[in-house]
């Protein structure tokens, strides 16, 4: 199996999955970090050291970070928790139907107990053009989000460009930045954005633990969605998952470490997939923006085959055919269809990720297993006769 | 050092921590995903969730997966309509369950704490009263923990429960610490939601689940992606998961062992504690979990004794760790109709498989050179009655 499913999740890095182990059984740090004994205290000293790693790493201060069970936990809160505790300001919130579920979902809940949505223009990449942002914001706009890289197109908006417009208007801005650490330096405070979404398994690190960034210079405050035990200064109760969090900041370390030749490396990989396939095959839309794209996302969309089709045949390749997220459902993917793919184009799309481990030869072994797929579906396809054909 | 915190937290079984390992290398997909890399996932999931099922004798069906104990509890509170509800909660309950229902108050619900007596027990007649009084039981919920974090008294949920039922209450109940210590059958007893931790049973911190009968309807605590049947969103914790089903499995197997094993202890602590002066044990009258003694020396504030134990490299609590160094009394014993003064007083000792007779003989005799008859006079007194 070829594993080109890096915006899924990632294997967890050995020296992650090694620091985890040593704060887990009955001669590691095992202990609960709220218990005020000799062994509580130390692995209380050992998250307040990874709070600290992790908020240099993003461009935070320790205090301004609070871990959670993952992104999910953290759009949630951010939103939710933002929204109950700012509803003040206005029951309005500005967002692009790109975002990923996790976003979409807590804000369609507000939407059900009366606050307004309103969805942001984007151009046919995904970008949003921050005089869109600032039009679209309105004086009872209370919270905005945004993802830095799409996880579907790996589309890169200009959240300092965002952030400004924002703070302008007095709106708070959410990142989702899930799929963005290891591939982009962050700059939580410099960008001076509100709050921000990790997830530790997109960069190597464990499933089931993430962060959120909430600023606190001027301070942006959410209500917790979990109580009980006053954990993380009250904002996230529940006792800390240790070695989930010490194997989240050994990977992000890792990841920041190796970022600009793994970012070179994934970007030869992409360029290396996107040429073999466009090259080999007509009709191949390239779903993405060139002057703005992560490079550890490559999403195609193929005319002329059918997506299930497609998919059953490429079993042996794990790729996807949009989030991971949605795959559940047999339904194509919301966000190639927001940015106006028709719906049969949008489910024959394929998205390839890629990870620092990731090789060439994996990649032209994939090539020739797509562009061999594709041929053979529209060969079977009457559909594709016609237009060939025409 | 000598570890008596096995409420607060465990250490991961060896055989936990090999179960996780292969989900922390070359097994890593998301289980969402279709290709067989997720599908092996999702297969490695729909295990734990049997394993956990088993162990507290629920449907795999009924287990949904959560971030630990507090977050079961918190989405439990979710199964009656929160801005309607009429909360019904032991005043000894766990802060996760107490303070996501005060929470809940504060946006509109209704709060009702209930009284225990002087063992920590809920009194059924009277809350089988109270529910008479409430005009729309129907979105009632009572929630009565299992077995106590802080005691170890075991409550009679059963009998909880279908006082709850009788009205057409839903009846939730914190087994955190009833899970790997006690026989639970969630299927045959009149309960709607149970919550369960791994990293109290020997499996990993940040994992636990929300045990729920098919006809409660629940409303997410997170949203986004569809997971665990719609009511917790989230890419799934794998490697916890798994750990957590093993540890599940463990417990099932070793549970009469580790009862047995864990009684041996406390009986020989308790025998020693009774030839103290002044020494009182919480709860002693009722059935506790085998593990778990909390006992006070009077005129010892707890936080003196348990700085001189530390510093002897014994570690004990005083009451749950989620109130390590608040300074305030444990609610638990205030509830049970304890002064503050005895409150303050309050040791918490709770056993774990690796625990010795010999490590039980140490502490004994620590506790007796703190606060023994002959301990230094000067210790005695200073603090409380």
């Amino acid at each position: 199996m070829i594993y080109l499913d890096h915006a899924a999740t990632t294997p967890v890095r050995k020296e992650a999955a090694e620091a985890m182990a040593l704060c887990m059984t009955e001669s590691g740090h095992f202990a609960n970090p709220g218990s005020d004994h000799v062994p509580g205290r130390q692995v209380a000293r050992i998250v307040e050291q990874a709070r600290e790693r992790f908020a240099g790493l993003v461009g935070a201060k320790a205090e301004e970070i609070v871990f959670t069970s993952g992104a999910t936990e953290s759009n949630n809160m951010a939103l939710l928790g933002g929204a109950a505790f700012y509803a003040n300001k206005g029951k309005r919130i500005a967002l692009a139907k790109t975002e990923h579920k996790s976003v979409l979902d807590p804000c369609r809940q507000l939407a059900s107990r009366g606050w307004s949505l309103d969805w942001l223009e984007t151009d046919a990449s995904g970008l949003i053009a921050p005089d869109v942002l600032a039009a679209a914001l309105k004086d009872d706009t209370c919270l905005a989000s945004g993802m830095l890289v799409n996880n579907e197109t790996g589309v890169v908006q200009n959240i300092p460009a965002l952030a400004r417009v924002c703070n302008d208007k007095q709106v708070l801005l959410h990142v989702d930045a899930a799929q963005a650490l290891g591939k982009f330096r962050i700059e939580a405070r410099r960008w001076d954005v509100a709050m921000m979404s990790f997830s530790a398994h997109k960069f190597g690190g464990p499933k089931g633990v993430g962060a959120l960034y909430l600023r606190r210079k001027p301070p942006v405050k959410v209500q917790p969605l979990m109580f009980g035990g006053g954990q993380e200064r009250g904002l996230r109760s529940g006792t800390l998952p240790v070695h989930q969090i010490v194997g989240m900041v050994r990977a992000a370390e890792l990841a920041e470490a190796e970022r600009e030749q793994v970012v070179r490396h994934m970007e030869r990989l992409r360029r290396r997939l996107q040429d073999q396939i466009l090259t080999a095959l007509p009709q191949v839309e390239v779903n993405g923006a060139d002057s703005a794209q992560s490079p550890h996302i490559l999403n195609l969309s193929f005319h002329g085959v059918d997506g299930e089709a497609l998919r059953a045949d490429l079993i042996e390749l794990a790729v996807s055919s949009g989030s991971a997220c949605t795959s559940d459902h047999a339904e194509s993917s919301y966000v190639l269809r927001a940015l106006g793919r028709e719906n049969s184009l949008a489910d024959a799309s394929l998205r390839f990720s890629f990870g620092p481990l990731t090789t060439a030869e994996q990649i032209d072994q994939a090539a020739q297993r797509v562009i061999a797929s594709v041929r053979r579906l529209r060969g079977l396809s009457p559909l594709w006769q016609d237009e060939a054909a025409a | 050092m000598i570890y008596f915190d096995h409420n607060a937290t465990t250490p991961i079984a060896p055989e936990v921590l090999e179960a996780m390992q292969p989900w922390l290398s070359h097994h890593y997909g998301n289980p969402s995903s279709v290709h067989r890399a997720g599908r092996l996932a999702r297969q490695a999931i729909d295990a734990a969730r049997e394993q956990v099922a088993a162990l507290v004798g629920g449907q795999p069906a009924d287990v949904i997966f959560t971030s630990g104990g507090t977050e079961a509890d918190n989405l439990a509170l979710n199964a009656v309509p929160v801005d309607r509800a009429h909360y019904l909660v032991g005043s000894t309950e766990h802060a996760a369950v107490l303070e996501a229902a005060q929470a809940r108050a504060r946006a509109g619900a209704t709060l009702q704490l209930l009284p225990v007596d002087n063992n920590g027990l809920i009194d059924e007649g009277a809350l089988d009263a109270t529910l008479a009084g409430i005009d729309d039981a129907a979105n009632a919920l009572v929630s009565v923990m299992w077995a106590n974090n802080e005691t170890g008294v075991i409550q009679d949920v059963e009998a909880v429960g279908r006082v709850a039922r009788k009205h057409g209450a839903r009846m939730h109940t914190d087994a955190v610490q009833a899970a790997g210590k006690l026989s639970v059958d969630f299927a045959a007893m009149p309960l709607d939601l149970l919550s369960v931790s791994a990293h109290k049973l020997y499996g990993p911190k940040g994992v636990g689940a929300l045990l729920c009968k098919r006809d409660v309807e629940l409303s997410p605590l997170l949203f986004g992606g569809g997971h665990e049947n719609k009511r917790r969103a989230g890419t799934e914790n794998l490697a916890g998961i798994v750990g957590f089903g093993k540890a599940a499995e463990l417990a099932q197997r070793d549970l009469h062992a580790r009862q047995q094993h864990a009684l041996a202890l406390r009986e020989s602590l308790e025998l020693g504690l009774a030839n103290m002066p002044n020494v009182q044990i919480f709860g002693q009258a009722a059935a506790r979990v085998a593990n778990t003694c909390q006992f006070g020396v009077r005129g010892f504030h707890s936080e003196a004794l348990l700085m001189e134990l530390d510093r002897r490299g014994i570690a004990v609590t005083s009451g749950s760790a989620c109130h390590a160094g608040t300074g305030e009394p444990t609610h638990v014993l205030l509830a049970m109709g304890y002064d503050s003064d005895t409150a303050h007083s309050a040791i918490r000792v709770s056993f774990g498989v690796q625990n010795t007779a010999a490590e039980v003989e140490t502490f004994l005799q620590a506790l007796n050179e703190i606060a023994g008859a002959r301990a230094p006079a000067f210790a005695a007194g200073l603090f409380g009655g």
